[in-house]
């Protein structure tokens, strides 16, 4: 058995639209190891919600598979029945979303909803209840026996994630996904969210993808990084190695945005200039060329994602200097 | 919530007591003496002062309204001008019938038109789906009494399935009876609420909520049954409880091609004979039927929806 959870093979995902196929992921390959956690860092709309729509099989509708396997524990998420992938979803893989004011029913009490998430177990309601009692109260919520009879609106936002995690680590996954689980919480509640789940996660020794654009968290949580751009990987690595040594230009770049690494007072903060391109007419040679200052030549031609050394590739033709002198 | 109980009846009586008001002063100002219209032309000038007297329509506008008002609190909406009966009996007697076939209409199209906006919204755009959004509208589109007389000729005349007239004796006769007409109100419904249901049945399976619940294997059936029916329902309530206006008026139609007795029948009947008190006092009960349903509607959203319930 080996010790990798997640595999994600040369997986290709188009959505399709009246105007055309979508590309939204292109060629995507990481993986993730059993008890590591994983940061995906990119910005809106570069495949991340596809990637973890795609991970459950929870996309829409227009959604095509075009290329690659999604494997977990060996097997192929995308080629399993619906009967075998809801067995996997809440149980083995589950996940926080990002929005917490819209993750629960509004009509339901939470006690309702973390009873029915166990609809596994074989427990009787009343020990069902004593362990929703017990993950409120893991996840830092005071009083769990009483709020279990409360409604979602009675919850701050703040609370309402920290319910989500106690429901996505009540079934112990051996894969959990964060989807921006702190965007929508102010810094404060976000830090503690944060020491929380890594607390947890070392108790449990679950994976975690955690998916974010916050590059000061990602650095304070994962092992490793996964940068994504306009639906394919430009750069993945060791998460020492993404932010002292990042070997595609985008990286360099979503790092100097981030205001957590601007040093000096500006009047202006400092931006990536250009626009994600159409993801329906792709541009020919590497994605990142028309924003990119070091573009030349060769940038015509889609560059692969090289191993640069153990553990760190990128897609860059700056990466080959044998290329940029020729 | 008990609160907000206490204060939307306070609220439905408010609405009572502006209606009747408005009702008494658009009666009183029909041009005419409803004493000469009542008597009829040849009446004696005695026989008149003594139902003016009676009527109290020798004082004040003001004064009859708070007349009209202390008969109210009394219990006592006056006497049929004819029979010389309390138009509270009158009124009391029919009502039955009414309620009855317009509960039997709301329970068949309601529970129908609920499961068929049910399945359609977790089956678009399928065969099925078109089909119900094809048979929904032109459900809509049938006015009660069309489909109740074509339903009479049909089961009552040629295949002589159902009565074609009257309200039966007994609870399976009375049961017997009700089919057609309650078939005939209910028919646009069943269309109307599938509609409605699929709309808003489909707008909660896009929220998040609902993604979390498949995000955690919860089988499809419970997700529609219990975790999305429950809130796209509840404009269903609304507009049932709103719609108790347009059931009490299909029943007039209905009433009159079943030959039932009932509330429809009554406010025509003493339409055409001008009967006041007893018009005054049938569309008073209608009236306060319609504000009720309103309420109840209101209380029962308020009932299943937690986040209305500790705002209100």
């Amino acid at each position: 058995m080996s010790d990798t959870l997640l595999e994600i093979d040369n997986l290709s995902v188009d959505y399709e639209t009246e105007r055309g196929d979508l590309k939204a992921l292109r060629d995507i390959s990481f993986d993730v190891k059993k008890g590591e956690i994983v940061g995906i860092v990119g910005e809106s709309g570069c495949g991340k919600s596809t990637l973890i729509s795609s991970i459950l099989r929870l996309t829409a509708p227009n959604t095509r598979f075009r290329q690659g396997e999604v494997r977990f524990n060996g097997d192929d998420i995308l080629a399993m029945t619906e009967r075998q992938m809801r067995d996997l979803r809440g149980s083995d893989i589950s996940i926080v979303f990002q929005d917490p004011m819209q993750t629960h029913n509004p009509v339901l009490t939470i006690g309702r909803q973390l009873l029915d998430i166990q609809h596994r177990s074989k427990a009787t309601t009343a020990q069902k209840l004593e362990t929703a009692a017990k993950m409120l109260a893991a996840v830092g919520i005071p009083d769990p026996q009483a709020r279990l009879k409360q409604y979602p609106h009675e919850f701050s936002g703040g609370m309402r994630q920290r319910i989500a995690i106690a429901m996505a680590l009540m079934s112990e996954p051996d894969l959990l996904i964060a989807d921006e689980p702190t965007t929508a919480l102010d810094a404060t509640l976000e830090v503690q969210i944060i020491e929380r789940l890594k607390e947890l996660q070392s108790e449990m020794n679950c994976a975690i993808l955690f998916i974010s654009h916050h590059l000061g968290v990602i650095a304070e949580l994962c092992d490793r990084v996964v940068v994504m751009y306009a639906g394919a990987v430009v750069e993945s690595g060791d998460v020492r190695e993404i932010f002292h040594d990042p070997k595609h230009p985008y990286t360099r770049r979503l790092i100097e945005c981030d205001p957590g690494h601007i040093k000096t007072r500006a009047r202006i903060l400092p931006t990536i200039p250009g626009e994600v391109p159409d993801l329906v007419n792709l541009p020919d040679g590497c994605i990142f060329r028309d924003r990119c200052e070091q573009a030349f030549d060769k940038c015509q031609q889609v560059p692969a994602l090289d191993k640069l050394k153990e553990g760190h590739f990128a897609a860059c033709w700056l990466n080959h200097p044998e290329e940029t002198t020729a | 919530m008990f609160i907000y109980t206490v204060k939307r009846f306070a609220l439905a009586g408010l609405i009572l007591i502006v209606a009747v008001t408005a009702m008494f002063l658009m009666i009183r100002a029909v041009p005419g003496d409803p004493v000469s219209i009542m008597l009829g032309p040849r009446a004696t000038p005695e026989l008149k002062a003594s139902l003016i007297e009676q009527m109290a329509l020798d004082q004040p506008i003001w004064k009859q309204l708070l007349i009209y008002y202390g008969g109210l609190l009394r219990g006592d909406l006056g006497i049929d001008v004819f029979s010389g009966r309390s138009v509270v009996d009158i009124v009391f007697q029919q009502l039955p019938y009414t309620l009855e076939m317009i509960a039997l209409s709301v329970v068949w199209s309601a529970a129908l038109g609920i499961a068929l906006g049910a399945y359609a919204a977790a089956h678009p755009n399928t065969i099925i789906d078109r089909v119900a959004a094809a048979v929904s509208v032109s459900f809509v589109a049938a006015p009660a009494f069309v489909v109740a007389l074509l339903a009479l000729l049909i089961f009552a005349v040629q295949l002589q399935w159902f009565p074609a007239i009257g309200v039966g004796e007994g609870f399976w006769g009375r049961l017997n009876h009700l089919v057609l007409p309650s078939f005939a109100i209910g028919l646009s419904w069943v269309g109307y609420i599938a509609r409605l249901v699929r709309a808003s049945m489909l707008e909660v399976l896009g929220e998040g909520h609902i993604r979390t619940a498949r995000a955690f294997g919860i089988s499809e059936r419970r997700i529609i049954m219990s975790y999305a029916l429950r809130i796209a329902i509840l404009p269903v309530v609304t507009v049932i409880g709103v719609g108790m206006g347009f059931l009490l008026s299909s029943a007039v139609f209905t009433e009159i091609v079943f030959a039932r007795p009932g509330i429809g029948k009554l406010v025509i009947d003493s339409i055409t004979t001008r009967n006041y008190p007893v018009v005054m006092g049938t569309v008073l009960v209608s009236t306060g039927l319609f504000v009720l349903s309103t309420a109840i509607a209101d209380l029962l959203n308020a009932l299943l929806d937690p986040r209305a319930r500790s705002t209100k």
